[in-house]
């Protein structure tokens, strides 16, 4: 068997990229730039674990990872508990009923006990904004926000720019670990749909943005956010088909059906006229330009039953690529010293893992 | 090694000063030739024989030996690179590094591989490299080639070929390429 | 230093002096010091002898001011005691300066009956401070059917309002103006439009669009605001708003008060001094109703207290339980302390270095004490022992201002039963020293003396 396509070069002196308060990831806003790419490369090892025949490593073994879900949801959870455990990680699994968690007994408490048993990190979904943040604030733990209300989903965003970097790395004709951040520099990336209730938009308006990207928000105006002040997005548009013929990237966001009952559309039918990417609106799309959406999708209503399966649409990997990135993810968070110094000042030697 | 390590030393990594080239350009690449004949020698050939250099100093060393074996032998060497991140003993007391990726050419049952490092030091990256082998298959056997050995060993481990032995004391750093290994020390950012 | 005092619950006859300091009340300001005897006030002058058996508090670099009025505290008894009571609420209000608290009505039950309202009057007989109440405006708070306002009249009660709600129905409101007209007495509104507010847990604006918190837009309270502004002219009635929060509700007052029309309004020293930056760390603590609003919001309230569209500051001192005020934001109640903080919060917030132009600390004591004295109804001229003048003849309600303390707020060491306080760990400047409430000095060298 040949050597794959190129040998990496020895590498030049560079300390370790900052990562905030590095215990923690609420928001992509806790990565910035340096961070996002840190994930991202630390993902294509991950990668390449996952294809081999015992897709698991021993890196976290010995820690225990707790997945606190107060919400129904069952494919996000097996995602980061798939993450955790081929990591070697403990994981132990909470679905609280979110109506248990409001009535009675509090988050709090349910927290406390939870990590009082010994606990490295909490991943947790949860309808309000906010609630990974304060759980943050009672234990020691490192928290990771799986989904918090409206707010933030930072895994997602980080898989889809994954997944972005990914397919521009196969049209280049290059392995993905030689495609870098650059890559995303003036990428135009239209986020369509309900944005005013979706963490997936906020996630990915930020690690794209930071990565460069060029994002314009599309939707009617009763799912427009109030204010977009301080939002760093390109534009805003209530015009798909205006928007389209010149995006990279049109990602898709899924409309809670409950939403067109009068309340904030008259229907769901008329947001598919107007909102959903029918054949006719794909067909309105560049050559190069890419299909995604975070899942699950609801065929017919904001993206047409044909289109979801065309090769432009890489919804498949999307998934696919979350587990990767959730290991990257759970390495770079519990993989770091907790408290102290980062170890050298301590043995004079240059360290225990030297050859 | 040396360069990870010296990434990894605090305050934030540090800089190299060189202090004394110890062996060039040439006699870094005689050593590999020298090494070269003694992996052939003590195997009898390179039947099932699969070069593994270590991220990511071991890496630029594996390839050109498996260059020169091919050369040597005439007959094709399977060369892969192997990233020991994830089998590390030390994750949670020293920071972790975005990391380098591995590339296994074939299933390792049965084989014989030589495990390629550029130092030799504690011991601990080959003990964790064992462990990552061993998740790609049976290997026949490891044998362990390393341009320089400083001594140090944490950990019994011992290489089978080594192209330069090297006392060291501990606050020195050592650094391997193709260019020539220097001895130097690490002074902080 | 004070004299050891007698023990608690006692009546106080006897004779208090406050020395050294510098008197402000309506009149204005100068140096004196004030003697009260038998719980009126029976000197006031330069370097006053001390009488005999006298209890001295030493004013020596502050200001002596009738004592505050709080126009909006929850005193939380009957029914929520566990964060509040009638007792705790007095002591927290006197340790801030107040001698008089007019308690809201939702309470459980509300105080839309005799009942109820006699049952905290009762209490309040032995408190540290004045316990008015304001009734409710609608049974039940539902805002449907006229409560018993004449009944509830007749036992004193001059304020009535529905707080906690506002009252949506407008013909419900019209009604309920014209009934109150005929007895003299004040209807308060909180203005919320209820579905405009619905499922807000902050202020709806870019802060939060970018926290993913759904918002109450400004549009909600200044909609009933508007409302009622033009039913007090179908009317006749008189209006009182109660914690009004934004630049919108400031100018349509304005014009309303142009206009001749009979409308005040209150503003909570939260609401001239906090942004709802403060959400960003999603900490309950800052969330309340009407929530925290933006810089411009806040400057234009300042504005309007400087200007006189403001006519008091009222604390809506809202006590919580630990557990209610934890967690994640959309389950927790809203509601700040304010008794012991408002002071300090809102001689910062209107002073030299809060607004522009700055107000006096007789202008900001005018809008603590005898202006709401008026709008409560217990002002000396309306029957009433609140408010001052600081002259002889005068009831014994006082406060000692030491504007330069600098103190840090420990939410622990505060005589309110819970601890939700937006101040905790911050430093402020400005305490009370001392209070004499109907001749007992209640509060001295900050602690409360029962």
């Amino acid at each position: 068997m040949s050597a794959p396509a190129s040998v990496p070069e020895a590498d030049e002196e560079k300390p370790p990229a900052p990562r905030g308060e590095g215990r923690h990831l609420l928001s992509i806003a806790d990565l910035g730039a340096e961070g996002i790419e840190e994930v991202l490369r630390v993902t294509d090892a991950f990668v390449e674990v996952s294809r081999r025949p015992i897709p698991k490593v021993p890196a976290l073994r010995g820690r225990t990872v707790v997945t606190l879900f107060a919400e129904e949801s069952t494919r996000p959870r097996f995602s980061f508990e798939t993450a955790a455990k081929r990591l070697s990680a403990d994981v132990l699994s909470f679905a609280v009923a979110s109506s248990s968690v409001k009535k009675g007994e509090s988050l709090r408490d349910t927290v406390e006990t939870v990590a009082a048993m010994g606990v490295d990190a909490f991943i947790i979904r949860h309808p309000s904004a906010g609630a990974p943040a304060q759980v943050a604030r009672w234990v020691e733990a490192s928290v990771i926000n799986a989904g918090d209300g409206w707010h933030e989903h930072p895994t997602q965003a980080l898989l889809d720019c994954y997944t972005i970097r990914q397919v521009l790395a196969e049209r280049a004709g290059v392995a993905v670990g030689e495609v870098g951040v650059q890559a995303f520099a003036g990428l135009r990336v239209a986020i369509v749909g309900d944005v005013t209730h979706s963490r997936v938009a906020r996630s990915g308006v930020l690690a794209l943005a930071a990565l460069g990207a060029e994002v314009t928000l599309v939707a009617p105006g009763s799912l427009m956010p109030p204010s977009v002040e301080g939002w760093p997005v390109a534009g805003v548009s209530h015009d798909l088909d205006a928007v389209l013929p010149d995006v990279d990237v049109c990602y898709l966001l899924r409309l809670q059906t409950e939403r067109g009952a009068g309340s904030f559309l008259p229907s769901v039918r008329e947001y598919t006229a107007g909102y959903g990417l029918t054949a006719r609106r794909a067909a309105l799309l560049p050559e190069s330009a890419l299909v995604m959406h975070p899942g699950p999708m609801n065929r017919g209503v904001e993206i047409a039953d044909e289109v979801a399966d065309l090769p432009r649409s890489v919804v498949l990997r999307q998934v696919a690529n979350g587990v990767a990135v959730r290991m990257a993810v759970l390495f770079l968070l519990l993989g770091q010293p907790t408290g102290g110094d980062s170890g050298g000042g301590v043995d004079q030697s240059n360290g225990p893992a030297d050859g | 090694m040396a360069e990870r390590e010296r990434r990894l030393t605090p305050p934030r990594g540090g800089v190299f000063v060189p202090r004394v080239q110890v062996l060039a350009a040439e006699d870094v690449q005689r050593a590999i030739t020298r090494i070269a004949h003694e992996i052939v020698e003590r195997n009898r050939g390179l039947e099932d024989v699969v070069v593994i250099g270590l991220q990511t100093g071991g890496v630029p060393l594996a390839f050109r030996l498996a260059q020169v074996l091919e050369e040597m032998e005439a007959t094709a060497v399977p060369v892969g690179m192997l990233d020991v991140a994830f089998y590390r003993d030390d994750i949670g007391i020293r920071p972790v590094l975005a990391e380098a990726i591995t590339a296994i050419p074939c299933d390792l049952a049965g084989q014989l591989v030589v495990l390629v490092d550029d130092v030799l030091f504690t011991g601990r990256t080959v003990r964790a490299a064992l462990n990552a082998l061993a998740d790609y298959g049976r290997a026949r056997a490891v044998q362990l080639a390393v341009m320089v050995d400083r001594g140090h060993r944490e950990l019994p481990v011992r290489p089978d070929y080594v192209g330069k032995n090297m006392p060291t004391r501990l606050d020195e750093q050592v650094d391997v390429s193709l260019d020539g290994v220097v001895l130097g020390d690490v002074v902080p950012r | 230093m004070a004299e050891r005092h007698r023990g608690p619950g006692t009546a106080a006859p006897g004779v208090v002096m406050v020395r050294g300091g510098t008197v402000v009340d309506e009149t204005g300001e100068r140096r004196a010091d004030v003697v009260i005897g038998d719980g009126t006030v029976t000197a006031v002058g330069r370097d006053l002898d001390v009488p005999a058996g006298a209890t001295v508090l030493e004013a020596g670099g502050c200001y002596v001011a009738p004592g505050l009025v709080d126009l909006h505290t929850h005193l939380r008894q009957p029914g929520g005691e566990e964060a509040e009571t009638v007792e705790t609420a007095a002591r927290a209000a006197a340790r801030g300066g107040y001698t008089a608290v007019v308690g809201m009505p939702n309470t459980n039950p509300p105080m839309d009956s005799a009942g109820t309202v006699l049952e905290v009057l009762g209490l309040g007989q032995t408190a540290l401070c004045r316990v008015a109440v304001a009734g409710a405006i609608t049974v039940g708070r539902a805002g449907e059917c006229l409560a018993p306002m004449g009944e509830l009249a007749a036992l004193g009660v001059r304020l009535f309002t529905d707080d906690g709600t506002g009252v949506q129905d407008a013909g419900v409101m019209r009604r309920a103006l014209e009934y109150a007209r005929g007895l003299g007495v004040t209807l308060g509104q909180h203005c919320e439009d209820s579905e405009l507010a619905a499922g807000g847990h902050m202020h709806e604006g870019a802060w939060s669009s970018r926290l993913g918190v759904p918002g109450v837009p400004a549009a909600a309270e200044e909609l009933m605001v508007a409302r009622d502004i033009m039913l007090v002219r179908l009317t006749g009635g008189r209006v009182h708003f109660l914690h009004l929060s934004t630049a919108g509700s400031v100018a349509l007052v304005t014009a309303a008060k142009a206009e001749g029309l009979s409308v005040t309004a209150e503003v909570a020293p939260h609401h001239l001094a906090l942004t709802d930056a403060e959400l960003a760390g999603y900490d309950p603590v800052f969330k309340v109703n009407p929530p925290l609003r933006t810089e411009s919001d806040v400057a234009a309230l300042r504005a309007g207290c400087a200007a006189g569209t403001i006519d008091a500051v009222a604390t809506d001192h809202a006590p919580h339980p630990s557990e209610a005020k934890e967690g994640p934001l959309d389950t927790a109640a809203p509601g700040m302390l304010g008794l012991e903080t408002a002071l300090a919060v809102s001689l910062e917030a209107l002073g030299s270095n809060g607004t522009s132009p700055a107000m006096s600390v007789g202008d900001v004591l005018a809008l603590m004490s005898w202006r709401p004295a008026r709008i409560a109804g217990l002002a000396v001229a309306q029957g009433g022992d609140q408010g001052g003048p600081v002259a002889v003849g005068m009831p014994g309600n006082l406060c000692v201002i030491d504007p330069g303390e600098r103190w840090e707020v420990d939410p622990g060491r505060l005589a309110s039963r819970s601890r939700n306080t937006p101040w905790a760990g911050r430093t402020l400047t400005g305490k009370v020293r001392h209070t004499v409430y109907r001749g007992e000095p209640v509060v001295v060298d900050t602690e409360a003396q029962r």
